[in-house]
């Protein structure tokens, strides 16, 4: 979907993949990764990536792509109210609340 | 004194109706004999004795006004614990959850509940379904009744073993890439994925949205039917919910169980046999497609190319979406909060960290990684876009193969069940396990997995899988039914009395 | 402030900016819709309601929980799209923009990517006289977050809180997002075209009745990028991107200081950092927000759980139908319907209060008289407080009241401006604040005569010169007479009085 030029990079043109990457994704998903962590995924990542890397391969450009295997569209609901949760049960899981909202620790950067 | 517990719902249903047993005494009977053999098979995460026995308590009570909710009402039931079930505890196995109780039910739970099935509690699982052997739940591995050693698959261990184990009848399982029929081929039960969409997935916690679907765990082809016909059909609140009414299965499913199968072309996949598969397995392969044409089958090959691609697809797809899915579990709303240790007033986002690191297992952190990496920019295209071609291309070998066969049909797993811990730390090697149920989950195709035996080399089941094209479910049950039927004839009664006593279990 | 926070306000004089440098802009405005329901879910969408009361598992991202999408919403969007010039997508779908804030319940924003339900657009504007011809790139349709609190530190500030507390209530409320194309070669003029582009797109919001199109309340919201190149280069700079600037005047005055700020950079010879930017509407100035990283690494994807929306040309017809009049013919059949000059024309587009003057004429005050208390007295009022116009406080149907009671005589324009004062503290209708304030002209001829009487006892010799048939210098009389009745006296009734008296 995204059109970006790095994109022309085929995956049988790399099937390495290295800790410092590793590192690098585990922190796009949030995950403090330890050393030992990282020195695990690291191989075993480039393994998995190796033997799907054939699928670069397979179909041609003139393929559609499939999202849903079934080709439905148009799916709605009409704009009417449906009764939710209460307060108490929307924060009934929250580890922390106050004033009848989640509390949760101070937030580096900015709303986007 | 009839026990209870052995019996195929079915069977239950109509005990019930002759008054020959209560739903307060049916649920009774599984609570007991869960005390008994759970502590070896450890299918449950959580029984909710109190709560089955009040909804038997009410299905009892509606049978005697006359006003019965569903032809299973008072049946009882366990749920894989990946479905959201206010008020019980719902983990999907995941040190993450530890502790959440939904505040609202799935819809196939709600259905369970309208239709008066007492929902004995969550089963075991791998954790948030990523696994084919159930080793991968944050609260222990599920062991396989037929040998305590070895794994009852996945990720729906904890369903397939406890109807295995009597500890249930019924079972309800998830299946992503074969998580519901793998684990029926490994306990000698049966297990039904239906055609994508034909089940709600509202509250059904995602792994891969656009391959799971919950389906009928069960110890017969019939009961499957019969559960099927309870939880499926269209949900509004599921917008890739299929919005036609199911064909009938209970139906199917018994025109099956007569034998006749005269005019059914059955194919047999090229691609989904040979190398890799246990000779055991083979061999109760080659003796169903003989037991088909016994009953009238016409057996065709049938080739389809792509699908040697579908394990590499399967492989991009799912961790690209649950990558994103599994994002919401930051530690802000609900779930494990962790403070980091060495971080003075640390911030949301070294909390969320934290918290992720010390509440995901392995698996689920690598399948975490690799999705991330497959949907960066720069490897989109490269990988989750080439990915959803392959699918296009499997859905084609799916249309050309249906052009020639009814149904087609391979073993469901490549082996019998192997030990516990044997292949925990080799991915691949676990992945392999799910080589043959993929392809259905990647065309949305329903399939149904049942007993085809026991492999000479090591005593275990082995499985039996017939695929049908999207929205014919009951050609699965006619198929699955005639062959049951067939086989039953030949072992003198169900695979699984020939598993063996559980201790702790009155003999 | 820091040695660098300095630095980072340092502008150039307007004239040289202008001199050395060319901008280029691209706004990008969020409209929230006012469906009754949330984008993927049915929970309601009123504004001001009890925190986390209107939830439900699916905005509030709980485990399992699925969206579906509402009718309404895309209606909107299409009909948005239709005012807007744009192409409607023939088949477009959702997608996954995936990022960790807390204030997202789900850490992915469900949004188009690629495939916006709209595109390919354009609306004219107007900025004194001239058109400029601002092309639309896309409109797409997302959900809105939810709203933090945050506590400790500076108050109600994010940096250096102690923590924060989260209110899904907005969470998931359907917002539009309209992308302009870069917009180019408008010079001087770049602010106000700025202004001018939102202001006319609220108007054309309000018209089509698809949001409250509060800028106060955030249910229009703009964010502003801007680049300036060396004169004449026709090349694009590196471009900043001032976030929720929420305000028409601050549109203007956002443009114009970041204009100013990067001509500062730029002649220091630094670099433009690529970032996101904080507009502050009190000291009217934009602060460094967060440098575009590695973690804008949105990982886009369609959203698995959704299917597609294939609008067919039948629905986007019917919808096409429901249209307003499009801006231009309206803005003609309303000049001669209210027998406005262009420049007065102008001058109402240009404050934002078109709808406003419209709708007090629909409440049966005269034109001119609409407009007068419009420009003259809401505007200035407006610019007082730094607020927009619409978001003075003051309605229409006050306003024709206003006018109607002095039509009436019961009040004149005077007295019209304390009304107006009286609305603006919340002290009731016109009529009650009249009644309140005593505002009341008088007429009654024993309380006037008295006065008339004082009047020409003081000013004896004023007196005089009347008598003389200097009847012009009644005035000094009259205004004696409303000085004492503190401007309530009707003023032609005095003077008929001082004439009789004096005849």
């Amino acid at each position: 979907m995204p059109e970006n030029p790095a994109s022309s990079a085929s995956p049988s043109d790399r099937v390495e993949i290295t800790r410092a990457e590793v590192a690098h994704l585990a922190n796009l998903a949030r995950i403090d990764l330890d050393d030992a962590e990282l020195d695990h995924l690291a191989p075993q990542l480039s393994v998995i990536l190796e033997s799907v890397a054939s699928i670069g391969a397979v179909a041609a450009d003139d393929i559609p792509p499939t999202s849903h295997a079934l080709p439905l569209t148009n799916v709605f609901r009409e704009d009417v109210i449906r009764p939710g949760l209460s307060a108490e049960q929307a924060l009934s899981g929250a580890p922390a609340q106050e004033q009848q909202r989640f509390a949760v620790p101070r937030i580096l950067g900015d709303e986007q | 004194m009839t026990d209870w517990t052995r019996l195929p719902a079915s069977a239950l249903v109509e005990a019930l109706a002759a008054g020959e047993v209560t739903s307060v005494e049916l649920t009774q009977a599984h609570l007991d004999r869960i005390a008994a053999v759970d502590g070896s098979i450890h299918a449950f995460l959580h029984v909710d004795a109190d709560g089955a026995l009040a909804q038997a308590a009410a299905s009892d009570a509606r049978r005697a006004a006359g006003t019965l909710a569903s032809p299973l009402d008072g049946v009882p039931i366990a749920v894989k614990d990946v479905l959201a079930t206010e008020g019980l505890p719902t983990t999907c196995g995941s040190r993450i959850l530890e502790g959440w109780i939904p505040p609202y039910d799935a819809t196939v739970v709600a259905r369970l509940k309208l239709a008066g099935l007492p929902i004995l509690g969550k089963t075991n699982m791998d954790e948030f379904a990523m696994g084919s052997s159930t080793e991968h739940s944050a609260y222990g591995p599920t062991h396989n009744p037929w040998d305590l050693d070895r794994i009852p698959g996945g990720s729906g261990g904890g369903s397939a073993a406890a109807v295995a184990a009597f500890e249930a009848p019924l079972a309800i399982g998830t299946d992503t890439g074969g998580s519901i029929r793998q684990p029926g081929a490994v306990t000698g039960t049966v297990g039904v994925k239906p055609t994508y969409g034909g089940v709600s997935r509202y509250g059904l916690v995602a792994l891969a949205n656009s391959l799971d679907q919950a389906g009928p765990v069960t110890r017969t082809v019939l009961d499957s039917a019969l559960l099927h016909e309870v939880i499926g059909g269209h949900d509004p609140m599921d917008s890739t919910s299929v919005d036609q009414p199911l064909p009938a299965l209970v139906e199917a499913a018994r025109l099956g169980a007569a034998g006749d199968l005269s005019g059914v072309r059955v194919g047999v996949v090229t691609e989904l046999g040979g190398g890799g598969y246990q000779p055991g397995v083979l061999a109760r392969f080659e003796e169903s497609l003989a037991l088909l044409v016994k009953a009238g089958a016409e057996i065709v090959e049938v080739s389809c190319p792509n699908f040697v691609h579908a394990l590499a697809a399967y492989y991009l797809i799912l961790p690209a979406e649950a990558s994103s899915n599994l994002a919401k579990f930051d530690a802000m709303r609900y779930g494990l909060r962790v403070l980091p240790e060495h971080i003075d007033n640390p911030s949301a986002e070294d909390v969320m960290r934290a918290s992720r690191d010390a509440g995901f297992g392995d698996e689920v952190k690598r399948r975490i990684i690799l999705g991330t990496y497959a949907l960066s920019s720069g490897y989109y295209d490269a990988y989750y876009g080439q990915a959803q071609k392959v699918r296009t291309l499997i859905s084609r070998d799916f249309e050309a193969a249906f052009a020639q066969a009814d149904v087609l049909v391979s073993p469901t797993a490549p082996t019998t069940a192997f030990k516990l811990g044997e292949k925990l730390d080799d991915p691949m090697a676990m992945y392999l396990n799910d080589l043959a149920t993929i392809p259905a989950n990647l065309a949305g195709v329903p399939g149904i997995s049942v007993p085809s035996g026991l492999a000479d080399e090591d005593g275990l089941p082995a499985g039996f899988q017939i695929l049908a094209p999207a929205l014919a479910d009951d050609r699965l049950y006619r198929v699955g039914a005639a062959h049951e039927a067939a086989l039953a004839a030949e072992w003198g009664g169900p695979l699984l009395d020939k598993a063996p006593a559980l201790e702790g279990a009155p003999s | 402030m820091s040695a660098l926070d300095h630095r980072d306000t340092e502008i150039v004089a307007w004239d040289d900016v202008l001199a050395e440098y060319d901008p280029a802009m691209g706004l990008e405005v969020h409209v929230e819709l006012n469906t009754h329901t949330k984008m993927f879910c049915g929970c309601p969408t009123e504004f001001g309601a009890e925190p986390n009361t209107q939830v439900c598992p699916t905005c509030l991202g709980l485990p399992g929980a699925m969206p579906v999408v509402n009718r309404k919403a895309v209606e909107s969007a299409i009909r948005i799209g239709l005012a807007l010039n744009c192409e409607i997508a023939e088949w477009c779908r959702f997608a996954r923009k995936n990022y960790f804030y807390p204030d997202m319940p789900k850490n992915f924003q469900t949004s188009q990517y690629d495939e916006p339900i709209a595109f390919e657009g354009w609306m004219d504007v107007e900025v004194e006289g001239e058109t400029f011809r601002v092309e639309i790139e896309r409109a797409h349709m997302e959900e809105d977050t939810g709203k933090s609190l945050h506590v400790g530190g500076v108050t109600g500030r994010i940096h250096g809180a102690d923590y924060s507390l989260v209110d899904y209530n907005r969470a998931g409320i359907p917002l539009i997002e309209i992308v302009t194309k870069p917009i180019m070669g408008t010079r001087e003029k770049a602010p106000a075209i700025a202004k001018a582009y939102v202001a006319q797109l609220r108007e054309l919001i309000v018209a089509l009745g698809v949001s409250d199109a509060r800028m106060d309340q955030g249910s229009i919201r703009a964010d502003v990028n801007l680049s300036l190149a060396a004169k004449d280069s026709g090349a694009l700079g590196t471009r900043t991107e001032t976030k929720n600037v929420n305000s028409l005047r601050s549109v203007e005055r956002a443009v114009r200081y970041e204009m100013q700020r990067h001509a500062a950079v730029l002649r220091s010879g630094a670099q433009i950092l690529q970032e996101t930017r904080h507009w502050h509407e009190d000291t009217g100035v934009t602060t460094s927000g967060r440098e575009k990283s590695d973690a804008d690494d949105y990982r886009y994807f369609p959203e698995p759980d959704l299917v597609p929306v294939a609008p067919s040309r039948e629905w986007v017809e019917e919808l096409r139908a429901t249209l307003p009049e499009p801006p231009r013919e309206k803005l003609a059949r309303l000049q001669a319907a209210w027998g406005f000059s262009d420049l007065e024309m102008r001058d109402t587009v240009g404050a934002g209060a078109l709808g406003l003057v419209e709708e007090t004429i629909a409440c049966g005050a005269a034109p001119q008289a609409a407009r007068k208390w419009w420009l003259s007295e809401m505007a200035r009022r407006a610019n007082d407080s730094g607020v927009d116009i619409a978001a003075l406080g003051v309605t229409p149907v006050q306003v024709a009241r206003v006018q109607a009671l002095v039509e009436e005589g019961s009040i004149n324009d005077k007295l019209a401006r304390q009304v107006f004062d009286g609305l603006l503290a919340g002290e009731g209708t016109p009529d009650e604040i009249v009644a309140a304030r005593g505002l009341a002209i008088v007429s009654d001829d024993g309380a006037l005569g008295a006065a008339v009487d004082n009047a020409i006892a003081a000013n004896p010799d004023v007196a005089d010169k009347i008598r003389d048939g200097k009847v012009a210098a009644a005035g000094a009389l009259i205004g004696a007479v409303m000085k004492e009745m503190r401007g309530q006296a009707d003023a032609a009734r005095v003077r008929e009085l001082i004439l009789e008296k004096l005849a």
